[in-house]
């Protein structure tokens, strides 16, 4: 590992993140931690950086929503506005227009202005399209990262235990792992929307809304978890039979121990690797949900509620269904580039391939 | 091998058996989803709910409605709506079941062609121009939702450039049964295909391309290449060769979802009436008896994907025989 020696002071400067975890594992301390590795080879990788940056920059934007929504385009985008009327080059223009197709019946709610008010024009309700996205971007990311880490946290117990208790735990997890694989992703996710979305739940203290962001979270949250859990079955089988474990169980080591030092760090790369390119599947299931109208409820908006709103305007105003859709191909790609690096660094099998 | 065989097939009738119940479990036994409830529709009179569950026989124990509905699926076959009283939900579904596999057969040739082509032609020009742009395609590809490139595929051959010669042709939404019409069938599929293909020709091509590039490593490669064999040789008998595996059992568990009614965002946005429209639309009305059949109609068909991918793995390696 070359990586290790090369220790040249320029680069250290700029690690100035916070410190990384303790090294992992009980493997004889390596003159860099692997967390640090991994850290330093994201640095020096023009592709993660500009990523990251990205993404980053995606987050920061789409968290202004509320400043845009109050002082550029001075709208509330959850409220329907069929009577508003703007000012455009000095004249006042009704949002909601005569159609001028057709037989003239109906309204066609207005066109991008590319101005501060109804940037990218209004949607059927006559509602800011340009402070709708910004709004919606929010809750996809926030959807999609919570169903992440949900997804992540269930694959880890499911997979931790089911590796690493064997016997006929893991036969029954893992017959119904199979199970819940075998429906298809989409179809199980509308499912489990059309029995829970549309009506509250009440937990004792908690009570859940109709509308709440959470169903989808749990929604988008679930249906992966076989995906990952999977591997992570496979993997923490392979370290308990590896020979490290074997020796560590001679030496009397206690079982809550080894799974604590030795596999939980080991599965935690398998989780971190698997993060990105889950959260771009979220991303986009989310997307297909409220295109379907069983993800996010109104009027709660997010970039697959925009979409469906786009529709029925298709041919007619296209710009509502091109915005959301480009946002989501970004970021997707974004995060996926963002992904293959981390694999690349964090996969000790892809770095021997190489 | 056979018994290896026998094996797998007994675990496909317990999977298969496990989905049944669990499908059923979700839409009648989660707590506060009382389907009479749903049926007998919104502010419904408690009395109303109380006939609508003896009619529907949702008083009985739930192991009672379980087996009855089992039977009515698959043994006398007269299984019927909730909501559109006296509609035979198996006659609906085999008549749904034909236009998605047309929607899903055509584009599976497509991915499977093009991927192919992708991947080895990235593989072979890696680090060049070919290679980086189609990466960079596939990776548009793969972040792009189905539904959206369905949208703008519709915007611009139904209506903005739908007037011009490029694409006049170009049928009216919708779906023409392949016996009606074969000429038509296909013209009104053209556009559907290609954007179901689009996503799995990125993922494939990018599957390939790392597959053959790692099997480049392979000693076996290297003394192909020491023998003399020209370039060409070497990529497509055998590097090519066994970087196909993965994707091939890929194409089998993906194309057993698709068949299975995962097409249903292409379906929604094109027009088509399948299995994934169907159940979708199923789902709208909340008709539980179509939910049901379509779910497990739809899960069969991914269980059977894979337990025919894993037979021909048995088949093919050897060394998944023991086990």
């Amino acid at each position: 590992m070359s990586l290790y020696e090369s220790e040249d002071p320029d680069m250290t400067t700029d690690l100035d993140t916070p410190p990384p975890a303790p090294p992992a594992g009980g493997d004889p301390a390596p003159p860099l931690g692997p967390w640090r590795r991994a850290l330093r080879g994201l640095a020096s990788s023009p592709a993660a950086v500009l990523s990251g940056l990205g993404i980053l920059l995606i987050v920061l934007a789409m968290a202004l929503a509320p400043a845009y929504a109050k002082y550029v385009a001075k709208t509330d985008p959850f409220r329907s506005g069929l009577s508003a009327k703007i000012m455009i080059d000095g004249t006042r223009v009704p949002v909601m227009q005569r159609s001028t197709e057709g037989l003239g019946l109906g309204v066609t709610p207005i066109g991008p202005t590319w101005g501060p008010q109804y940037f990218l024009g209004a949607d059927n309700q006559g509602r800011d399209v340009a402070a709708r996205f910004l709004y919606g971007g929010q809750n996809s990311l926030f959807i999609a990262g919570a169903a992440t880490l949900l997804c992540l946290a269930c694959a880890a117990l499911v997979g931790i235990v089911a590796g690493y208790a064997g016997g006929a735990i893991d036969a029954v997890l893992s017959n119904l792992i199979d199970m819940i694989w075998a429906f298809p992703v989409y179809l199980l996710a509308i499912s489990l929307s059309i029995v829970m979305l549309g009506k509250s739940f009440d937990f004792g203290p908690i009570h859940l809304s109709s509308s709440s962001l959470i169903l989808p979270i749990v929604i988008i949250g679930l249906v992966y978890v076989p995906y990952v859990a999977r591997p992570v079955r496979g993997r923490v089988i392979a370290i308990t039979n590896s020979e490290f474990v074997l020796a560590a169980r001679a030496l009397g080591i206690r079982p809550s121990r080894i799974l604590w030092r030795h596999i939980l760090p080991n599965v935690a790369t398998t989780l971190i690797v698997f993060a990105p390119m889950l959260m771009a599947l979220n991303i986009v299931t989310e997307s297909s949900l409220s295109f379907l109208s069983v993800g996010v409820q109104a009027p709660n908006a997010s970039w697959g509620t925009i979409l469906q709103d786009g529709q029925a305007l298709l041919y007619s105003r296209p710009v509502v269904s091109m915005a959301p859709g480009i946002a989501i191909m970004v970021t997707v790609m974004l995060l996926n580039l963002f992904g293959d690096v981390l694999r690349d660094i964090l996969d000790p099998k892809s770095v021997r391939g190489r | 091998m056979l018994a290896a065989m026998l094996s797998r097939l007994a675990r496909m009738v317990v999977v298969m058996l496990g989905i049944s119940i669990l499908t059923f479990l979700i839409f009648f036994a989660t707590p506060g989803a009382d389907p009479a409830a749903r049926i007998a529709g919104r502010n419904a009179a408690p009395e109303t709910v109380a006939a609508v569950r003896h009619d529907f026989g949702l008083d009985q124990p739930i192991w009672v409605q379980y087996g009855a509905m089992m039977r009515k699926m698959f043994i006398t076959g007269d299984l019927t709506s909730f909501v559109n009283r006296g509609e035979k939900i198996v006659p609906t579904l085999r008549a749904a079941a034909p236009v998605t596999l047309s929607l899903v057969a055509g584009a599976a040739v497509l991915w499977m062609a093009l991927g192919a082509l992708t991947g080895i032609l990235a593989a072979a020009t890696r680090g060049r121009w070919p290679d980086k742009m189609l990466m960079g395609l596939s990776m548009m590809a793969v972040a792009m939702p189905v539904f959206w490139v369905g949208e703008m595929v519709n915007l611009i051959t139904q209506s903005r450039l739908h007037n011009t010669w490029a694409f006049s042709w170009v049928p009216p939404l919708g779906y023409v049964p392949f016996t009606e019409s074969p000429l038509r069938w296909a013209l009104a599929l053209v556009f559907p295909w290609l954007t179901l293909a689009f996503l799995y020709i990125g993922l494939y091509g990018r599957m390939l391309r790392t597959g053959i590039i790692e099997t480049y490593q392979e000693d076996y490669i290297r003394t192909a290449r020491a023998k003399g064999l020209t370039a060409r040789r070497v990529l497509l008998k055998h590097a090519t060769r066994s970087a196909i595996i993965p994707v091939v059992i890929m194409f089998g568990m993906d194309f057993g979802v698709l068949v299975g009614g995962a097409a249903v965002l292409t379906e929604v946005v094109f027009g088509l009436n399948g299995v994934g429209r169907l159940t979708y639309q199923a789902l709208k009305v909340l008709d539980l008896p179509m939910i049901m059949a379509s779910v497990l109609y739809a899960s069969f068909f991914v269980v059977l994907a894979n337990a025919i991918v894993d037979l021909l793995c048995i088949l093919i390696d050897p060394r998944m025989r023991r086990k």
